[in-house]
């Protein structure tokens, strides 16, 4: 039997001052527990994504925070691949099932990025950058704007270009009871707000979030019968230089469009069969090269596929892009946004999506990114 | 009944713009007067402290009513930049005011509501009456970290409220206090500037107190806020004491007089009872106030007031006094306020 994954819960995503790193984990890992109507002694192993607890909770052996959390002594794997920690413990526990028939597993993304400044969360996450470009000080923002400006300059668009997939996600996320915002943002707004690092403003940017997010994975035949099941047919990552001076090409996520390539490949599917994607929109700019490094956009079309809202929800198409609000609206709790990213899809493909429900899903992607393209992890779904 | 008998308030000339303030940093003074609706706050000069403007304050409430000196049984000031880390500067006011020295002293800090809880300890004494009379101040100097978001709202400002049991323009009819250890803005000592916890220090901060604070003392005496002729509140920017009374049911009407931050930014300690100050410039004998102060770390202090007709002998000119003012630009802001 293939892996499949059974079951999804999700704590809201946001500011959640009251809640600390193991009050996240605790939730997601009980909520999961409870949502699949499964005993903590039916798990056998726990892959955890978090990137930052040993940096800003000064935690680390959270292996041991799960085992006392749910009173198990299963293995416990945790997974620090930065922003793509938790579609990389995704892709570990799916290999780790293939290797292994008859178990189950718990995978789960968390972060907690809202305890501290601005400027030490900044300080935190670019413990993943290159060290010769943080030197030379590059932040994330400043990666992914230098890329934009060399986007919009090569293709001929305009800000107006990026500010449309805020806008789209913002309109997506209004939908999503568990998304850190959860309102609708228009052009204007965007345009106007704050340059963070230009081109790229205020509300072209993902924002810092807690949060976390839990699937279980299986390969037990009676527990997939009973539950709603979504099948993994691919979840594949490629690596890439982190320096942008390094980069072949600055308009193009390189281990983006070698794992989606992968991940197609291992599903056996073509990209005309996906109609749901979550993307790693950590930018605008970057949900623009996503669906252009994973092929479903020719590269430089992106611009203008993205300002006709061509992946709208309400747009009539056969592919609508970050249900959930991408990382933009949903939240981006760093080390919990790949595994919310699976959980989005398995939501849209046992039909549980409520408001943002798409009709007709037989297949969904996963896209997350860690490091500014240092990593992606390419996950494909079907029912 | 145990009130307000007289009351005094001092506000420095200078004022910084807004648009000043972000023109040296390069961030749009539109977004951020929109964000914070402060247009310019008031400035202390080199001359001007905690101190003397506690004493310009204190002068103006004896003014009339001098005689009420001789029978002051506590002198408290609250402020969260008092000019010695030890030295009472309450005893130093009551020197120069020629208050006889049979009076209890204390400066209390409890960041913006540093006063109010004084006012509260004092209506105490004085209702109970073990003391006749007792004069509380509140001021401040308040700075913030050059380029911090507090910057734009931080001012300076003091004001002097005397209690008694007689002649009362202001009866406290009640109040209630909500208190938690929640630390959304700090200053360790020997440090220069506040520290502060962001965002965080709005909805667990200052809403999560001053609403419960306010709620307690509306159910306690069993009103609302259509029971009330205004309202005053802690006003820390220019949004968040909009938002609280809406929340509590409060009109913009009501709020109108006490809403002095756009003009006069933040003065800490001084800030909600500064909306107290302008509320008793319009307010009429027989009409009720409510006020809550807020202050970080954390606490809020709700108090209903009822003026009588003792208001019409001591009323003070306030609105008017705050337009005489002399901008100042950027540098001489640093200079007066002692960061270069």
């Amino acid at each position: 039997m293939k892996n499949n994954v059974i079951g999804y819960y999700s704590t809201k995503f946001g500011e959640l001052w009251e809640r600390s790193l193991d009050d996240l984990l605790r939730e997601a890992l009980h909520g999961v527990l409870a949502e699949t109507q499964l005993e903590a002694a039916q798990i056998d192993a726990i892959f955890l994504g978090n990137m930052l607890g040993g940096i800003v909770e000064r935690s680390l052996l959270l292996s041991a925070h799960i085992s006392e959390i749910l009173g198990t002594n299963i293995p416990v794997y945790r997974v620090e691949s930065a922003c793509a920690s938790g579609g990389m413990a995704f892709q570990m526990a799916n290999d780790y099932l293939k290797a292994n028939s008859g178990k189950t597993v718990i995978v789960i993304g968390a972060e907690k990025m809202t305890d501290v400044s601005p400027g030490e969360i900044t300080e935190a996450l670019s413990a993943a950058a290159s060290p010769e470009e943080q030197d030379a000080g590059l932040t994330f923002p400043g990666v992914y704007a230098l890329m934009a400006q060399y986007y919009l300059a090569k293709y001929g668009y305009t800000e107006e270009h990026l500010a449309s997939i805020a806008v789209k996600n913002h309109d997506h996320g209004a939908l999503n009871e568990k998304a850190h915002f959860q309102r609708a943002i228009d052009l204007n707004q965007v345009l106007g707000s704050q340059y963070v690092a230009f081109p790229l403003k205020v509300l072209d940017s993902s924002p810092i979030s807690d949060g976390a997010a839990a699937v279980i994975m299986t390969n037990v035949d009676t527990l997939i019968n009973n539950h709603k099941s979504v099948q993994v047919l691919a979840a594949e990552t490629a690596t890439d230089t982190i320096s942008l001076s390094k980069r072949e090409n600055l308009d193009e996520l390189k281990a983006t469009r070698i794992a989606g390539d992968k991940a197609f490949q291992t599903a056996g599917i073509a990209r005309s069969d996906v109609q749901v994607m979550e993307v790693h929109d950590c930018f605008s700019i970057a949900e623009i090269f996503a669906l252009e490094d994973l092929g479903f956009w020719t590269k430089g079309q992106g611009g203008k596929l993205a300002k006709e809202m061509s992946t709208h929800i309400n747009s009539g198409n056969n592919l609508i892009v970050n249900t959930s609000g991408g990382l933009k609206a949903a939240g981006h709790p760093v080390g919990g946004t790949g595994i919310k990213q699976i959980g989005e899809v398995y939501l849209q493909l046992t039909g549980q999506a409520n408001k943002r429900q798409v009709n007709n899903v037989k297949h969904g992607l996963t896209h997350n990114v860690g490091g500014s393209g240092g990593v992606a992890v390419v996950s494909i779904l079907g029912v | 009944m145990s009130g307000i008998v007289s009351y005094g308030y001092y506000v420095p000339r200078y004022r910084i713009k807004t648009e000043t303030i972000a023109a040296q940093w390069g961030k749009c003074d539109d977004k951020i007067e929109k964000s914070l609706k402060v247009h310019e706050k008031a400035v202390a000069g080199l001359d001007e402290d905690v101190a003397t403007m506690s004493y310009a304050a204190s002068t103006m409430a004896f003014g009339d009513i001098k005689e009420t000196k001789q029978s002051i049984g506590a002198v408290f000031i609250g402020s969260e930049t008092f000019p010695y880390a030890v030295k009472p500067v309450s005893t130093s006011i009551a020197e120069w005011l020629d208050i006889p020295h049979g009076y209890l002293a204390l400066d209390t800090q409890f960041a913006c509501k540093a006063a109010t809880g004084a006012l509260i300890a004092a209506h105490g004494l004085v209702a109970s009456k073990q003391i006749d009379h007792a004069l509380i101040c509140a001021a401040d100097r308040a700075n913030a970290k050059p380029n911090d978001a507090l910057e734009y709202a931080a001012g300076s400002g003091a004001n002097a409220w005397v209690l008694g049991n007689e002649n009362v323009l202001a009866e406290i009819e009640g109040w209630s206090s909500y208190s938690s250890d929640t630390p959304d803005f700090w200053r360790r000592s020997k440090q220069d500037y506040p520290s502060h916890a962001g965002r965080f220090s709005g909805e667990p901060g200052y809403f999560q107190h001053l609403l419960s604070a306010s709620n307690n003392l509306l159910t306690k005496l069993n009103r609302t806020a259509e029971n009330y002729t205004y309202a005053a509140f802690h006003m820390p920017n220019g949004a968040f004491p909009l938002k609280a009374a809406k929340s509590l049911g409060f009109t913009v009407d009501q709020l109108k007089a006490s809403y002095i931050v756009p003009q006069l930014g933040n003065s800490y300690a001084a800030s909600a009872l500064m909306g107290l100050v302008g509320t008793l410039e319009v307010a009429q004998p027989g009409e009720t106030i409510f006020f809550c102060s807020y202050g970080s770390g954390a606490g809020a202090d709700a108090i209903s007031f009822k003026v009588t007709k003792e208001i019409l002998k001591r009323r003070r000119v306030f609105a008017e006094t705050l337009q005489q003012k002399t901008y100042i630009d950027y540098a001489t802001y640093l200079r007066f306020m002692g960061m270069i």
